[in-house]
């Protein structure tokens, strides 16, 4: 059974309809006994960091994240679920769930025509090989929209980059968890493909976990 | 680089699609879900639904539709047309809907882009903006008015002010569409777009004029937008969707050219 996780942060619902898309029959649930017997789980989200960290933590769903990943869980991170994976956020100066090793910082753009958030279309350029970006191709481009991006402790857990002014880390990977910044149920059929893959990764990457 | 977008607009009366032509009568011109479809899977990078049912009891349909067309389009969408409260916008959102516009209503209370931005976030909430060429005038300084109620109620507020105070009140993206360029399939208001695209920072969408690919290119360089809104131009067959961004790719102008 695949669980999207609900803790108020945003509309899951397209995260369910991209799933039933590919063949994918998804659960949405706020319940830490539902999520804890989850096979994989996504954890989605928009909005603001300090209240998706106050609400999961009212849920008991960061212990509940965490014993996933210590199981083995596959489990995807999109967006404000990358946020706050890693250890701490800018934004609203928050202490996140720690998942993944490193901070979440505000763009901060000299280009006075480049626009905060980072909204649209933008490519994705894998970096390290991982068989849940396995099928995108150079050029390939998906949906983005947020004001802060993850900088990861350690180099070796970025998969794939963008550029926006600079690069910047748009997914990650550590153990059975893969993680993007950019919306793949908001991408048309690259993103729907990664959603696909995911449903088939068995949670074991050959790359340096921390 | 972020890729300039293509959105197409799908104006729904009733549940069924509709195109204005200056915002005077429209013609009925098929199912907006198949449609959505259609473009979605020829590479358009938005979507954006207009609601212009005159009767408040037949809202429910468009619901309905963004409900349908959600489960089917996996790109953004984008409603809007008598939004006029949080609630309006919560219900749309729950149908499906990543961003919502909000038009005449936030020109008569402005607090509503501020309430909407605090429900759903700055990035989902849209400021469009219907606009008319006027003199220049003590009201309206830039020489743009903006109109509401589908172009019949000229507001004698300046477009300019209007764009930078929806934008000091949250909404993530504004609709820059011109009234006089609406339907004449002559081309974007250049001048316009520009005017409000150098005055912001957050982005701007060209819509009303687009007849021919280089309107689109026009508007989407020296226009300063950051996205090209087209309506007749794809709905009549004239034009794909694949096409025109190929057409617009040849130019240089970056584009999503593979989905």
């Amino acid at each position: 059974m695949i669980v999207i996780i609900d803790y108020d942060a945003g509309n899951l619902r397209s995260v369910q309809r991209a799933c039933a898309e590919v063949g994918l029959a998804a659960t949405i649930s706020g319940d830490a006994a539902v999520v804890a017997r989850a096979d994989r789980i996504i954890f989605p989200g928009v909005g603001a960091a300090a209240s998706a960290m106050r609400s999961l933590r009212a849920k008991g769903l960061d212990d509940v994240l965490r014993a996933a990943i210590a199981a083995g869980t596959p489990m995807l991170g999109i967006c404000l679920g990358l946020q706050i994976s890693l250890t701490h956020s800018e934004e609203g100066d928050t202490t996140t769930l720690g998942l993944i090793p490193g901070r979440v910082v505000r763009f901060r753009l000299d280009d006075p025509k480049l626009k905060i958030p980072h909204m649209g279309w933008n490519a994705v350029t894998v970096t390290r090989p991982h068989p849940v970006l396995a099928g995108i191709r150079h050029g390939d481009e998906f949906y983005f929209v947020h004001a802060y991006y993850p900088a990861p402790a350690d180099d070796r857990l970025v998969l794939a980059q963008t550029e926006y002014e600079g690069t910047f880390a748009c997914a990650l990977g550590n153990r059975n968890y893969v993680a993007t910044q950019f919306h793949p149920e908001k991408s048309g059929r690259v993103g729907l493909d990664l959603i696909a893959r995911f449903a088939k990764w068995d949670g074991i990457w050959s790359g340096q976990p921390c | 680089m972020l890729s300039k977008r293509l959105i197409a607009c799908l104006d729904v009366r009733d549940g069924k699609l509709a195109k204005s032509v200056k915002f005077v009568d429209t013609k009925d011109i098929g199912d907006p879900v198949s449609k959505a479809r259609e473009y979605y899977e020829d590479g358009l990078d938005e979507l954006v639904f207009y609601d212009i049912t005159a009767s408040s009891d037949k809202r429910r349909i468009m619901l309905d539709v963004v409900e349908a067309v959600a489960a089917q389009v996996f790109i953004p969408l984008s409603v809007g047309g008598g939004v006029r409260t949080v609630q309006d916008a919560t219900d749309l959102r729950l149908a499906g809907a990543e961003k919502i516009n909000v038009n005449s209503a936030a020109v008569e209370r402005p607090a509503l882009i501020a309430e909407c931005a605090d429900a759903i976030g700055n990035q989902n909430i849209v400021l469009s903006m219907d606009i008319r060429r006027v003199q220049s005038n003590a009201q309206c300084p830039s020489g743009y008015e903006i109109v509401i109620h589908g172009g019949r109620t000229p507001k004698g507020i300046d477009a300019l002010a209007w764009a930078l105070e929806g934008e000091r009140l949250g909404a993530g993206e504004l609709v820059v569409n011109s009234i006089d360029a609406d339907g004449t399939r002559e081309g974007y208001s250049i001048e316009l777009t520009r005017l409000i695209a150098d005055a912001v920072r957050i982005p701007v969408i060209a819509s009303g004029g687009a007849g021919l690919p280089e309107h689109l290119a026009q508007v989407l360089t020296e226009g300063h937008a950051d996205a090209a809104l087209v309506a007749s131009m794809v709905h009549y067959g004239d034009y794909t969707v694949s096409g025109l961004k190929r057409d617009l790719a040849g130019r240089g102008i970056k584009m999503r050219m593979s989905w």
